[in-house]
């Protein structure tokens, strides 16, 4: 065990937060500290261009390996980027979904010209990506999902229809990634295909979903008569399964970090304000601060524990997720018990959240998407501690 | 940066839980408890002589093996999942570190030597009567007198303290408060006016006693670290006693876990395991998050002990690390602890189960060295104020 970080770690710490307080200025001041969860709605346009100036600097996709595009940082200095950016103020990536999700699964799934094709996009931050996996009857029991997919021999193409929902900035994404049945008579987790598809077509149409906070960041997404290049299946038909479960995979790891200091940053304001309005005096809003404090040191060394170990099938890894979002949940809460009646009064009319309420209301969702809290209990109880599976019920 | 352990750390934790499932068993830990002395002499004397655990962190220079807090943390979370009673915690969290930390050259030549021979056991006392776990605990008084120094007050809730060879005690200058004014000494516990009662206990796992000083008149030789000025010597030690707590702690968390899951796969009812049932999947799901979140803080904080024994950039978080682990450690253990029982249906209300062990082991672990709450308010205080 050795929790300190190499003289080169350290000299790459300083190499980013240099280039960050160098370029994070001008046009991109204004994106300080936006743009994270429960503000992901906010200003895309100038985030894909910051994201774009982060790929000139050689900053984007710092994980992945160097001939796909990426940096081939190690894990140390991937913390330590994702440290330094969240600790700069630097912008929530609009393009997360591509760089953190899709670009590792065609890394890893892909053929030669689906990396060729899609990649380079991701890498350079110009080319954004939304993932579609839940549909009405497909949310935690994903592998329900009805959506088709049939190879038309004459157009030498997949045509799809059906329809995703909660679909995270669709109305901004250039592509889509979509789970569908290969074979129509097939259930569950078998004949699914994993398609790669691109947003802009006729036979796609995307409706915004308006979400508690008054904003929308998700959406409904249709297919209707849509078409996939014949190349652009991720592995063969009826495989899709396997690599939609490699994916969700990629959804820990190092970015953990990252979201970590963006945590700390809503903790600090919450401490600030109870500095300010002398709740800090409250015995029982300091006991609660000082448990959100505890909660999110310890989070930090969950997460160094997970990047030590081969991760996956881990306990500390297994019990991730459901550990942040409810202690996210319960940040939300703190914030508003701090500000006391000041909580509720908006910005503005009609519906203009301050960036508290915004996160106190958006961390409800937390605890849903990537897996509900329940799903991930079930799963901690099956996988870790290897406890029946949950009966399947047939209701006809 | 790397946070997992070395294969000779595993080695070590494999060895000690081999040894304790041998040592250590429901049997054991019940014929141990129900005595006054609060375990048997053969089984410390093993731990010494064949396994060379109480000098494992010791420098080699004292006859130790000159390992590190995170070895013996891996050791104490092994011990707090079985329940060990020895006087290992005693003897080594405390007045070991006591020594290490505030000893003078002499006595830890004489002491520490003993200890790692096996022939002394030592421990800490410095809470009086007001139930605090800071400063303020330090009750007890000492007077120059001539070239003498007079010791005279009541300790309370001293861990194996009726039993200990050697007592490091905590004294302040009369009228002192808070911090300053603070020293210890090292006394034998055959000194002169020194009166030691067991207190029972309810967790019967942990002895405690109520120790009296009545004019214990010592020389020079017995002060450790400078007089007057001892609180940040004694910080450190109840702060590295903090983590070795958590550290128990943790592994009772994970017993009351692995007993739960074992009994709720066994035990059938509406026809199939109650492991089966999802109210008890769920459950057991969070106190298996429990327990690894306590595992992340404890090893953390261990590194950070390690660094404060023996220097490093993360020494300076101490009192931080022993906060966070301790606090989280406290409520996770004793939450885990009370719902085994309730998992465990009427059997976990029975004496003949090992869950009320645990359980009562949770509230004892708790309170020692202060609750979680008292824990949170240090944090508070380092945050707020
Ligand atoms: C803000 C947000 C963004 C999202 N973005 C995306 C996206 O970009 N792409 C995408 O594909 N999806 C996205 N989702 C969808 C998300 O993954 C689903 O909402 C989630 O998986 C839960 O599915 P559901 O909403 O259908 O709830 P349901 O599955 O209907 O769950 C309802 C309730 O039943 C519980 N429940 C269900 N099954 C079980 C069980 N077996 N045991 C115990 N309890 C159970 C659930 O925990 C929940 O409390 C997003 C969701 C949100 C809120």
């Amino acid at each position: 065990m050795k929790l300190s970080f190499s003289q080169e770690d350290e000299n790459f710490r300083a190499e980013v937060a240099c280039w960050l307080t160098e370029n994070l200025v001008g046009e991109f001041e204004q994106l300080k500290f936006r743009g994270g969860p429960g503000d992901e709605h906010m200003f895309p346009k100038e985030r894909k261009k910051w994201e774009q100036k982060l790929a000139q600097g050689g900053w984007s996709c710092v994980g992945w390996p160097k001939e796909h595009g990426g940096r081939g940082c190690s894990i140390e200095q991937q913390v330590i980027f994702n440290e330094e950016y969240a600790r700069a103020g630097a912008p929530g990536h609009v393009g997360h979904i591509g760089e953190g999700l899709a670009g590792p699964t065609i890394i890893a799934f892909g053929n030669k010209a689906q990396q060729q094709k899609y990649l380079p996009g991701i890498a350079a931050g110009t080319e954004l990506w939304c993932q579609g996996y839940s549909e009405p009857g497909a949310g935690s029991d994903l592998a329900n999902v009805r959506t088709k997919a049939h190879f038309d021999e004459e157009k030498g193409k997949w045509i799809i229809n059906g329809q995703k929902v909660w679909t995270s900035l669709a109305h901004e994404s250039d592509f889509i990634f979509v789970i569908a049945r290969t074979d129509p008579k097939s259930t569950a987790h078998k004949g699914l295909g994993f398609f790669l598809m691109k947003m802009d077509q006729p036979g796609i149409e995307v409706r915004g979903i308006e979400q508690l906070t008054g904003t929308s960041e998700f959406n409904e997404v249709f297919f209707d008569e849509a078409e996939c290049d014949a190349d652009d299946i991720v592995g063969e038909p009826g495989e899709g399964w396997a690599v939609a479960m490699g994916l969700l995979g990629f959804e820990r790891g190092v970015s953990t970090l990252g979201q970590q200091m963006q945590f700390q940053n809503e903790l600090n304001q919450i401490i600030a304000i109870a500095k300010e309005n002398g709740s800090n005096k409250d015995p029982v809003i300091r006991q609660r601060i000082a448990d959100a404090h505890v909660g999110l040191k310890i989070m930090r060394y969950n997460s160094m524990r997970m990047l030590s170990s081969d991760g996956g099938s881990n306990k500390e890894t297994l019990i991730y997720k459901l550990l942040w979002s409810t202690w996210h949940r319960d940040l939300g809460e703190l914030a508003m018990d701090v500000l006391g009646p000041e909580a509720e009064i908006l910005m503005s009319a009609p519906y203009d959240l301050t960036r508290l309420q915004s996160m106190y209301l958006f961390v409800r969702s937390d605890t849903i998407y990537g897996g509900t809290n329940e799903i991930q209990r079930n799963i901690i109880a099956e996988r870790g501690l290897g406890m029946p599976k949950e009966p399947k019920i047939s209701i006809k | 940066m790397d946070f997992s352990f070395t294969e000779e750390q595993q080695m070590i934790r494999d060895t000690a839980e081999a040894f304790l499932t041998e040592i250590s068993s429901s049997n054991a830990i019940r014929n141990a408890m129900a005595t006054e002395q609060g375990y048997e002499d053969e089984v410390w004397q093993r731990i010494c002589g064949e396994m060379y655990w109480q000098a494992l962190h010791i420098p080699e220079e004292y006859g130790g093996l000159g390992l590190g807090y995170v070895e013996l943390v891996v050791m104490l979370e092994q011990m707090g999942r079985y329940l060990l009673c020895s006087p290992f915690f005693s003897t080594v969290c405390l007045g070991a570190n006591a020594l290490i930390i505030a000893g003078t050259d002499e006595q830890k030549q004489k002491y520490l030597s003993q200890i790692c021979e096996g022939s002394l056991t030592a421990t800490l006392a410095y809470t009086g009567n007001n139930g605090q776990w800071d400063a303020s605990a330090i009750q007890a008084t000492v007077a120059s007198q001539n070239n003498d120094y007079v010791l005279n007050g009541t300790y309370l809730y001293v861990p194996d303290g009726h039993t200990a060879d050697l007592l490091i005690v905590a004294v302040r200058n009369e009228g002192s408060i808070g911090e300053h004014g603070i020293s210890l000494f090292a006394i034998p516990a055959n000194t002169p006016g020194v009166k030691r009662t067991w207190l029972p206990t309810m967790d019967q796992t942990r002895k405690q006693a109520e120790i009296i000083l009545d004019n214990v008149t010592l020389s020079e030789e017995s002060l450790m670290a400078e007089l007057g000025n001892a609180w940040p010597q004694l910080n450190k030690v109840i702060q590295l006693a903090t983590i070795a707590t958590a550290a128990e702690q943790t592994g009772g968390s994970q017993q009351t876990l692995d007993l739960t899951v074992a009994y709720s796969k066994e035990r059938v009812q509406f026809g199939r395991p109650v492991a089966g049932f999802q109210a008890v999947k769920h459950q057991a799901a969070d106190m298996m998050l429990r327990t690894e979140v306590a595992r992340s803080a404890v090893y953390y904080a261990a590194c950070v002990a390690e660094e404060a024994i023996n220097g490093g950039p993360l020494a300076g978080e101490l009192a931080e690390a022993a906060s966070v682990a301790k606090s989280y450690c406290s409520d996770g253990y004793f939450k885990n602890a009370g719902d085994a029982i309730q998992l465990h249906g009427g059997v976990g209300f029975t004496w003949e189960y090992d869950v009320h062990l645990y359980f009562k082991r949770a509230k004892s672990s708790e309170l020692f060295l202060g609750n979680a709450a008292f824990h949170r308010e240090q944090v508070a205080k380092m945050l707020l104020d």
